[in-house]
This record gives structure tokens, sequence and C-alpha cells, in this order.
């Protein structure tokens, strides 16, 4: 395998639910890759599809109800289509995952330590509890945990909401995963703890390469770790491309709605925070073609048909967007008071 | 530690006093209450009653008619006012009986209602779990009385399976003791089966939504283990508690019907006996008994309870 094939290559994954009032298009073709070592980001907003996404490809969605389309290559190997005791082996092996509110993410009956051994010992059954427990000291030290033997024997209850992701971090790199999929890790935690958690990640991804997707909402964690980013809106991927390429080229509206609602610190207080009006539509009945089109003050007779995710620059390949308008115009349209933005409906119509 | 088990005797006493002082004057209320007139029989003069009234103290104070029974009770200078026996050797009599069934009744009610609960909420929403909530909604709504009369009728009285009541000690027969227990045991269990695996099943149901459950799952834990160690563990806290309380009560003479029904001479039917009897001294006794074994199977259980979730603390 060469350096630039990728570790993970999702195509057109779709993910439907059947529920009481219809079908829910949670997913609704998603596509990106990632290479070994590499960190991208799935950004969006609540409900864009972006942890059903991450959870899928630990099959950790799959259920009487839910439907799957697309492929997610992993190592040879299907992870849509994978059997069960197929992907229970590389949960939490070869791919693992650090979930959003470490609060609740372990179990508050086991100590701490036996919740780490388990783990270990799923994966390599011929391991003796003492050496597994020695992983774990080693481990809950790598993510900075102090006095790890003794922290071992604590249970969730006892440590704080920093620690507890650590020990989920902990736990997650405990089978050395090629992959580590982070969904929303920080969101739950304060400032300084979420700076003290990305720089966590990072020293992970330097010491063992692993590769490592990152699920947030929060464009301000993207731009301290993220080589890549793709950017969900509404079950699709409007736009994906390189950290340069998404905060300086944007070329998606949705992109700069983003872009234009970040609070930065040289901004004009006495004016409004800018955010994108209206709410995100429902998943049940989304509009027809584009799904920004309700919000989108640039939207024209095109965007009822689904805009294809292509490339806009052929210097650029790997930067793609899902918008019908071409590029001069989307240059011109998304500078608003001389920065990135969306603009507001009246403006345009003026 | 100490502080916990001080508390919970300090609880204990208060209960204690609170629940024979509501029996008493419960028993104070009921018309034709005063025991005088059936110790004395259906021919007695007034004087006789008269006598009975001094003899006892019927006729002073209700409060130290009260003091004057429970000191009584535990002196163990209580005798019954219906049949004159002594009513703490009365209740030692029946204790051997009574225990027999709850403990072993308490043993098959919590096994079957977790693998019964366990079950329903794996198979939640098919055909499995739709019969189990018919049998479990039977099983609730079945009064011991008609339970009990249809099974020694059929497989006592018919098929002569098993004696069709009484009670053998087990130092005197393990075999016989057991026989005779089968049929108590189903009837009283029954009941209980039928509600905590349905208790179960929804705190089931609810557990498989936690978080830590999806952690197990992403650790790369096959179901089973997900099942045992994470969901189960944490949904069998509620049904403790539950089975602590309610095996106090059978413990403590409460399992009336099942008791009567096949005879056991246990607590329970000394219970039933001394109700209709307005016999309160003897029904004061048990009720005394039961509140004991409530309060403490209760700080049992929250021994336990802190044992099952670390985040539980006694004191």
């Amino acid at each position: 395998m060469s350096a630039n094939a990728p570790l993970l290559e999702v195509s057109d994954l779709k993910v439907s639910f059947a529920t009481e009032d219809g079908t829910v298009r949670a997913v609704d073709g998603v596509s990106f890759s990632i290479r070994p070592g590499e960190v991208v980001a799935i950004v969006g907003e609540s409900g864009s599809g972006k942890s059903v996404t991450a959870m899928t490809l630990m099959g950790l969605t799959r259920g009487p109800n839910a439907r799957f389309e697309g492929t997610a290559m992993f190592a040879g190997r299907d992870l849509v289509t994978a059997p069960e005791s197929e992907l229970q082996r590389i949960r939490g092996g070869d791919i693992a995952m650090v979930f959003q509110d470490p609060m609740s993410s372990l179990d508050p009956v086991y100590r701490i330590g036996n919740q780490i051994v388990e783990q270990i010992r799923a994966h390599d059954s011929h391991i003796s509890k003492a050496a597994a427990l020695d992983r774990a000291v080693d481990l809950m030290e790598r993510v900075g945990v102090p006095h790890a033997r003794e922290r071992l024997r604590s249970y969730p209850h006892e440590f704080s909401g920093g620690m507890r992701q650590r020990v989920m971090i902990a736990m997650a790199l405990s089978c050395s995963p090629k992959l580590l999929i982070a969904d929303e890790p920080t969101t739950a935690l304060d400032v300084t703890i979420q700076a003290q958690i990305l720089e966590e990640l990072r020293k992970l991804r330097a010491e063992t390469g692993a590769a490592i997707i990152l699920v947030t909402h929060d464009l301000g964690v993207v731009a301290d770790i993220a080589d890549r980013i793709v950017v969900m809106y509404s079950g699709r991927v409007v736009e994906q491309g390189t950290l340069e390429e998404l905060f300086y080229d944007p070329q998606h509206p949705y992109t700069w709605g983003l872009l234009g609602s970040i609070m930065r610190v040289d901004s004009d207080r006495s004016q409004r925070l800018p955010a994108i009006p209206g709410s995100p539509p429902s998943l049940l009945r989304p509009p027809a073609g584009c799904h920004l089109r309700p919000r989108c003050p640039h939207a024209f007779e095109k965007c009822t048909e689904v805009p294809l995710l292509k490339a806009g620059l052929a210097a650029a390949p790997e930067h793609l967007d899902r918008c019908w308008l071409d590029r001069e115009q989307k240059l011109k349209l998304r500078t608003v008071d001389g920065r990135i933005g969306l603009a507001a409906p009246s403006e345009v119509n003026a | 530690m100490s502080r916990f088990i001080v508390r919970r005797l300090l609880a204990m006493i208060a209960v204690m006093i609170a629940i024979s002082l509501l029996t008493f004057l419960l028993f104070a209320a009921i018309p034709n209450g005063n025991p005088a007139n059936r110790l004395a029989g259906h021919l007695a003069t007034p004087e006789e009653i008269h006598l009975l009234d001094i003899k006892y103290g019927f006729n002073k104070p209700i409060y130290v008619q009260y003091v004057k029974t429970m000191e009584n009770i535990f002196t163990g200078q209580a005798y019954s006012y219906s049949q004159g026996f002594n009513v703490l050797t009365e209740i030692k009599a029946g204790f051997p009986a009574t225990l027999s069934l709850a403990l072993g009744a308490g043993i098959i009610w919590l096994l079957t209602s977790i693998a019964v609960g366990t079950l329903a909420a794996v198979k939640a929403g098919k055909y499995t779990d739709r019969v189990l909530t018919v049998l479990a909604m039977t099983g609730v709504s079945m009064p011991p009385f008609f339970l009990g009369a249809v099974l020694i009728y059929y497989l006592a009285f018919k098929a002569g399976i098993f004696p069709t009541g009484g009670f053998v000690p087990f130092s005197q027969s393990p075999y016989q003791w057991f026989v005779h227990l089968v049929l108590p045991w189903f009837t009283l269990s029954v009941l209980f089966i039928g509600f905590y695996s349905r208790v179960l099943r929804s705190t089931i149901l609810d557990t498989i939504n936690e978080d830590y459950v999806r952690t197990a799952r992403a650790k790369g834990l096959s179901e089973r283990q997900v099942l045992f160690r994470h969901i189960l563990r944490n949904s069998l806290i509620p049904i403790i508690s539950l089975w602590g309380l309610d095996l106090a009560q059978v413990i403590g003479g409460g399992a009336i019907l099942t008791e009567t029904v096949y005879n056991l001479h246990g607590v329970g039917q000394l219970a039933a006996e001394a109700i209709s009897a307005l016999d309160i001294i003897t029904l004061m006794a048990i009720v005394l008994l039961t509140a004991f074994f409530v309060v403490f199977l209760s700080a049992v259980v929250d021994i336990f309870y802190a044992f099952l979730d670390p985040r539980i603390r006694l004191s």
C-alpha cells in the first residue's frame, strides 16, 4: 500500500431510518477519503448527519429500522456490509472511537482500569490481566493522567470531565488503532480542557501515526488540528477540501455562512453576530434539489435539481463543492462587508 | 458504616412504634372490639366480662393498654385473646414454614424474572416479547387463592403428583419438605415474576440507550458481553431493591393467601386467623415481626446497592 493510498474510502454513503412518521434520510450521499496519519474534520450543525456517518463506520447505527447504501472501504473490507463478527474485531481494534459526552460514556459501575483492560482483552485473548493492566497504566500516562496506577482503581464518577475524556482516549488507543474517530470529543468540556484534549489528539497523531476523523460543529477546533475538512449539511457533503481551501477559498454558500458566523476578536461588537437565516430542513421531507435552497439568498431556478459534488478548479481536483453557481459568481457573492459571509436575504434583493 | 447502622437501628425502632400504634388504634376503633367479650364467650354475664376487663386491663385508658400490650409481646407474656395460646410460641412454630416458603419462592421469582425480563427486552417488539407480555399480565392478575385452588385440584387432588397441602420441616424429611413446597413456591412466584419481569424489561430497554453501552460496543465486545456485563449489571439495581422489600414482607407473614390455601400453618396463616378472630395481640406481634424484617432487609438492600453501584455511599 503506497503512502498516498487512502486508509478509508467512503463513497456515496446513504443511511436512512424508518420511523413512525416516515423515512429519515440521515445521511444522503457522503463521500470522502482519509489517508494514513491524516486528520479529517467533518463539520456541520446538529442533524447534519455527521455523527450518523461516524457511527455507521463503526457499525453502531445498525438496527432493524436502518437501511444502508454505498460503501466504506477500509483495508479491503466494506464496513457497511461487513458481518457483525468482523466488525467486532475492527471496533476498538483497527478503528476506535471517542464519544462526545465523557460523563456518560463510561460504565458507572466498573473501575476505570477494568474498563480499559476489558477492551485490551477483547482484542487479545492471550494477554494476562496483569500485563493488560500494565498496558493500561502506560496508556493513561501517555494521555496525561497523573498517578495512573492508583487512578486505575477509581470509578468514573471520581474523575472530572476532562480526565474522563482522557480515559476514553486512552481506551481508544489501547489496541493501536489505525483510525481514530472522535465524535465531538471536546463539546462537553470547558474551554481550557478543550485545548488540552485537542493537544492530546495532536500529540497522538504525531506519535502513533493514526489517522483521525474529527466530527465537530466547531470551526475553531477544526482550524487547530485538521488537514482536510468535510462540510456536511442536511445529510449531504456540501464542500470538502484542505484547511486552507475551505478557510480562504470557500465555494459553497453554507460554508460562507459558517465562516461568517465565527466570532472574531477584532470584529465590531456593536453589530449582531451574523447567523445563517432559517433553520435546517426536516430530514423526513427535505426540499427538492439543493437542501440549502430555502435558506440560501443566492438560490436560482437551477437549484431545484440536486447539484453534483465536483471540483471548481482543475488545479485543485480535491476541493469539491455541491453548488450550481459558477466560480466567478461565487467569488463575487461570498464577500459581505469586506469579509467572507452569507449575505442577508434583503441585501441580495436590493 | 457504624453511623449507617446506628441510623438504621433508630429508624427501625421508629417504624415499629409507628406501625404498632396504628394497628392498635385501628383495632380500638372497630365496633365490638373489646377482647373481653370474646374471651368470655357467648354465655358470659356482664360480671364475668367486667372481671376479664379488670384482669387484662381492657377498662384502662387506651395508652395504658397499648404500653401493656407491647410489654407483654416483648417479654413473651402475650397470650391469644381468642385461643389462649402463647403468641410467641405460636409464631416460632409457624416461622420455619413461612421462611421456607419465602426463601424458596424468593429465589425462584428473582431468577425467573431476570431470565424472562432479559429475554423480553432482547426480543422487544418481536413475537417472543408479545407472548411473554401476555404471560406476565396473566401472572400479575392471578390471585393465589385461585391459582392455588386450580393447582391443588389438578396436580394434587386429581393427578396426585403433589400433596394437597401442609408443611413438613426440612429436618424431618428434606424430600417431603421440598414436595410440599413446590406448589406454594410456584403460586407465590407467579405473582411476582409477572411484575418483576416487566420492570426489568423496561429498565433494560432504557439502559440499552445509555452512552456507556454504545462505548462497550465500540470497544469491540460481543453482544453477549455487552448484555451481561454492562446492560444487565446496571439494570438489576432497581429489581434488587424491590426484591428485598417483597421478600421481607413474605418472611414477616405477608403471604397470607398462599399460606392459607396450602395450609402451611405459617405466620401468614396465623395472621389470617388472628384477623378473623379480632385477636389483636397476636396480630400486633405479627405486624411487629413484619416491620422488623422490612426495615432490616431494606438496610441489607442498601448495603448491597452500594456494592452494585459505587456512586452510592452509605453515610
